[in-house]
């Protein structure tokens, strides 16, 4: 063999070997979730026909008041995973939820918090228009992402007042639905204009070197 | 100001929560059964100092710490033998036993078996993701039997344990299913549980995200109940052999009678034993 042919042997870089090692265990994860949940979801159906401004409001109250309360358990979760950026953006949310729960009853002029409008109510998803299921959550999911959680929470809940809006039997319940709508409609533009000024993640976003699942 | 809709209330969901924040994974169904357990705490107002949470080792047995009551954090499987000690000394309590499939149906499960077949005044639920989560994921009595994994190639192939059923058979007092998606609602199901008498077995489908992420899809398949309790514990058994699996409501509720500890002889015998490890 001529000296020119003979083949080199080249030792990667400890940089290219970290990649490779990434690459193969993004290659090899199972399918992540997708946490893609902005798309606007159907009317949720409305509960037990609402026929009075008090129990509109209680039901208001009820939804601001549940997901003031999921997003701080968000919070709580995130921060446990030392994933703070995003567990302070939680709390955030939380804040701004409970600000909207504060604000009605103020505004109604309630001294504490309404209990359920009747018994046996409940939404009639599993949870309210504005909670967020446990199962969006991923310890290492960033900002946008906790954002589009938000977006689709603000959404369902704009169309929840849409449809009581539409249902409602009394025309002072209906003129409040209406009002209520507009005000999620604005909340959902605010997490939109939020969306926009936060850096989208990476496509590896949920790579792990050090996986919790060692079949990983 | 307006005659607010608004009734008086002692105890809050909120305080039966402890000041620790919970470890689990995020994502994990446990945080919503947490929040069902306290939100059913306040439906019954039990008092944080009368109320005693008692669970075995797992993800899920971590929930004592997690609530402000008075809690036992006991050993692998014997959460339910601990619990009827401590509800048989003092009947007073409101004793809750909580824990995941492995712990309750594997290395527990004959403790399982018992606790139904005693019925004592008490009740216990499941965290049933199908998968020995703390672990690291090997297959649990739920586990389907082709779920592969690298811990078990190929699946098991063994037929899943039926805890409901199991449960029927052996003559718990009050038998449902819930989901843990579904906070209000399993905290419907587990005040239910606790106000009725005698042994009352709650299974709650909670997916374990980590091990088992396909379990976020659950939300999409559990379905209220089409039919009505019963009382007849054939007819429920038949009823939950041939469901789904993601049905979810109470399943059946019995009439027997709690078990009450001996009195007279028995209970001078037990002070006598007292008597002979008195220093």
């Amino acid at each position: 063999m001529s000296p020119a042919k003979k083949k080199t042997r080249r030792v990667a870089s400890p940089k290219k070997v970290v990649r490779k090692a990434a690459t193969a265990i993004r290659k090899a994860a199972p399918k992540r979730p997708s946490l893609k949940v902005v798309k606007a979801p159907a009317a949720p159906p409305t509960p037990s026909p609402i026929a009075s401004i008090d129990s509109l409001m209680a039901y208001a109250y009820a939804l601001e008041a549940e997901a003031s309360e999921r997003y701080s358990e968000f919070a709580d979760a995130m921060e446990m995973h030392n994933n703070r950026e995003v567990a302070e953006l939680f709390r955030k949310l939380a804040r701004i939820e409970n600000l909207h729960a504060e604000h009605i009853l103020e505004e109604m002029g309630w001294t504490q918090a309404p209990p359920p409008p009747s018994s046996g109510w409940r939404w009639q998803g599993l949870e309210g228009p504005e909670t967020a299921d446990h199962t969006e959550l991923h310890y290492l999911m960033q900002p946008y992402h906790a954002l589009q959680i938000a977006l689709h929470n603000e959404r369902r809940a704009e169309a929840f007042f849409a449809d009581l809006h539409r249902k409602a039997p009394s025309g002072k319940v209906r003129d409040a639905a209406k009002e209520m709508a507009a005000e999620e409609t604005e909340h959902v533009r605010l997490v939109e204009e939020w969306l926009k000024r936060t850096p989208k993640p990476d496509t590896d976003w949920a790579v792990d070197l050090d996986p919790p699942r060692w079949s990983d | 100001m307006s005659t607010a809709p608004a009734q008086a209330v002692t105890w809050t969901p909120q305080d039966y929560k402890s000041d620790y924040k919970p470890i689990w994974c995020p994502g994990c169904g446990d945080y919503s059964v947490l929040s069902s357990v306290t939100k059913a705490f306040a439906m019954l107002q039990v008092k944080p100092e009368d109320t005693v949470v008692v669970s075995g080792i797992g993800c899920s047995s971590r929930i004592p710490a997690y609530t402000s009551c008075y809690g036992f954090h006991g050993v692998h499987g014997r959460s339910l033998a601990a619990a009827t000690g401590l509800k048989v000394a003092r009947p007073e309590l409101t004793v809750v036993v909580a824990g995941g499939d492995g712990d309750g149906y594997s290395i527990g499960g004959n403790h399982f078996l018992h606790a139904c077949r005693r019925n004592v005044d008490m009740t216990y639920l499941v965290m049933d993701n199908h998968v020995y989560g703390m672990t690291k994921g090997q297959p649990s009595p739920t586990t389907e039997p082709d779920w592969s994994s690298k811990l078990s190639p190929g699946g098991t192939g063994l037929r899943t344990f039926h805890p409901l059923v199991i449960a029927l058979a052996a003559g718990a007092n009050f038998v449902a299913r819930a989901f843990a998606g579904d906070p209000n609602g399993t905290a419907d199901i587990l005040a239910e549980a606790i106000r009725t008498p005698g042994f009352s077995f709650v299974e709650i489908l909670s997916p374990c995200v980590t091990f088992r992420p396909e379990q976020r899809e659950w939300k999409k398949v559990v379905h209220p109940a089409s039919v009505q309790w019963t009382d007849d514990p054939a007819r429920a058994a038949r009823r939950v052999m041939t469901d789904d699996g993601f049905n979810v409501g109470v399943l059946y509720k019995g009439n027997r009678p709690p078990y009450q500890p001996p009195v007279g002889e028995a209970r001078k015998r037990v002070a006598d034993l007292e008597k002979e490890f008195a220093i």
